[in-house]
């Protein structure tokens, strides 16, 4: 098993872009005495990666390195980036350093994008060097297919059409762009079908938009263009919330796929419609991060990536795990369910290295709380079971959704942020 | 549901293994701790929240079974721990009783 510390070590000297605890720092002297830990390499640093690497170095009580590779310098949070466009959080309020995870926990850090991954010789290539493997998680998030949106790219979504679908500088864009909206605009949201990231997030926006404008600029319109034949998630919650909090105010058009966005006009075609927007919000399809490519592992649709999920290892690339979003299942993808997915990993990853067969009834959680206002939320709450004979994991009866919104969940909501990302990052 | 849990695990399976020594490993119950994961979005990592929510870590064992029972049987009016308790089995509820029981406080 070649470890390759030369390489490892030039990484580590690199320009300050790894973060090197004490525990690496002991881990690279090991290597150099011909004695080693077993090393995972996880590629992403988002609900997943960042929580699968904390859990890896927790649960193996350090004796799994662990080498988390972000090209972010922080992590920006999806959950409640929402609440940024409805005015009652700031960027800051969702942005959070890696140092805990780095200085608590032992975690490598490696601030760039990877270019190449190998899963025969179980190395994975940065612009910063070479890095070998023993066991790869790749929690990539997702990208998004720019190209079954006519008119649509990442240019235009960096500067005039936002999706804002990862939380960032979109988020700051698209606020921006409402507070800029005159009194009497339009907002329009084109939603794509499912699966998408956060079933309930677009809904959520929604409530967050009308909840600025009904303050600043209560003659605006919404247009949700939604190319469901329905509201995806918590339904009549939502609708209930609208009509109450924000009546007359948001047009909901189900089946409205937009097919093609005019960006000089904000226009966004239909296949029956042209509707015309003074703030142009398009979510569009989307897939597994496009790191997937590079390990092989995008198996269905060319979109997602199939898993066992004893173990979440790849049913494609032996030795290689895929959580969160990216993964192909009837899971929602959520924040909390990329937490829990990372934990199970884990886990498995342990008893994988020492030889032993993972647990053979995980159990994953999800608790999505969204925000109707600056102070009222609502959730839905399911446990997972894995079921051996679908070999995949199914809800446990029980679940559902709140009776209403309130403030009481509210405060509820804030709480799970707080103890979310503490979980993921300190 | 205990699972035996060797101190050092040895596998030969593919004839590389790491020895991955546990502190306590004897001491924990790894499917609770997996039962236990998805707790942590709102109670904080090993029943520690950071706020808020109770604090489960070094609950007490009866206390905290009686008040997941009541929460399954709607005795106790509940916003989402009813949705939660009712995916657990009385069983699972008692090995996340010892998991959070066995948790050190403030850590």
């Amino acid at each position: 098993m070649s470890l390759d510390r030369r390489s490892f070590l030039k990484l580590a000297a690199g320009s300050g872009l790894l973060a090197l605890s004490p525990a690496a720092v002991q881990a690279a002297e090991a290597l150099g005495k011909g004695r080693h830990k077993p090393r995972v390499v996880v590629i992403g640093g988002g609900f997943g990666g960042a929580t699968c690497s904390k859990y890896l170095r927790m649960w193996s009580n350090n004796a799994v390195e662990v080498v988390m590779v972000e090209r972010q310098k922080q992590f920006i949070s999806c959950p409640m980036s929402n609440t940024v466009l409805g005015g009652s959080r700031t960027m800051a309020d969702i942005t959070h350093d890696y140092d805990g995870l780095v200085r608590k926990w032992g975690v490598n850090r490696v601030e760039a994008e990877v270019t190449a991954i190998d899963p025969a010789k179980k190395t994975i290539r940065t612009a910063r060097g070479e890095l070998a493997y023993d066991r790869l998680v790749l929690a990539p998030g997702i990208d998004f297919l720019y190209d079954q949106v006519q008119g649509t790219s990442h240019e235009l979504a960096e500067t005039k059409v936002p999706h804002a679908w990862k939380a960032g500088k979109q988020t700051a864009l698209l606020r921006s762009q409402l507070e800029a909206m005159p009194d009497g605009g339009v907002y329009v949201l084109a939603i794509p079908k499912a699966p998408y990231r956060c079933p309930p997030g677009p809904y959520e926006r929604v409530c967050q938009v009308a909840f600025y404008l009904k303050h600043h600029k209560p003659k605006s319109k919404i247009i949700v263009l939604d190319a469901n034949p329905d509201i995806t998630s918590k339904k009549g919650l939502f609708m209930k919330a609208w009509n109450e909090l924000y009546p007359g105010m948001i047009e909901y058009r189900p089946n409205a796929q937009v097919v093609r966005v005019d960006g000089a006009t904000l226009t966004a075609h239909t296949d029956f419609d042209a509707v015309k927007a003074d703030v142009l919000n398009v979510v569009p399809p989307m897939r597994a991060g496009k790191v997937a490519d590079l390990a092989g592992v995008v198996t269905a649709d060319n979109r997602w990536c199939g898993v066992d999920f004893l173990s979440f290892e790849s049913t494609a690339q032996p030795g290689i795990h895929v959580i969160g979003d990216a993964v192909s299942s009837s899971l929602p993808k959520s924040g909390h369910m990329a937490n829990t997915q990372a934990k199970v990993a884990a886990a498995a990853i342990i008893e994988l290295l020492a030889g032993n067969q993972p647990d053979p009834d995980p159990v994953l959680g999800n608790t999505c709380y969204s925000m109707v206002s600056d102070k009222e939320a609502m959730h839905v709450a399911n446990v997972f079971k894995y079921d051996k004979e679908k070999k995949q994991f199914v809800a446990a009866p029980g679940g559902g959704v709140s009776e209403k919104h309130s403030e009481t969940e509210g405060s509820y909501a804030k709480y799970w942020a707080m103890n979310i990302w503490s979980d993921v990052l300190k | 549901m205990k699972r035996s849990l060797p101190r050092i695990a040895l596998g030969v399976a593919f004839g590389i293994a790491f020895a991955i020594p546990g502190a306590h490993a004897q001491e924990v119950n790894k499917h609770a701790r997996i039962l236990a994961a998805p707790c942590a979005a709102c109670h904080g990592t090993n029943g520690n929240s950071v706020g808020g929510t109770p604090v489960l870590a070094g609950a007490d064992r009866a206390h905290f079974i009686l008040q997941m029972k009541e929460f399954k049987s709607g005795a106790r009016p509940a916003t989402v721990m009813h949705q939660h308790a009712r995916g657990y089995s009385d069983e699972e509820i008692e090995m996340l009783a010892d998991f959070f029981a066995a948790q050190k406080r403030g850590q």
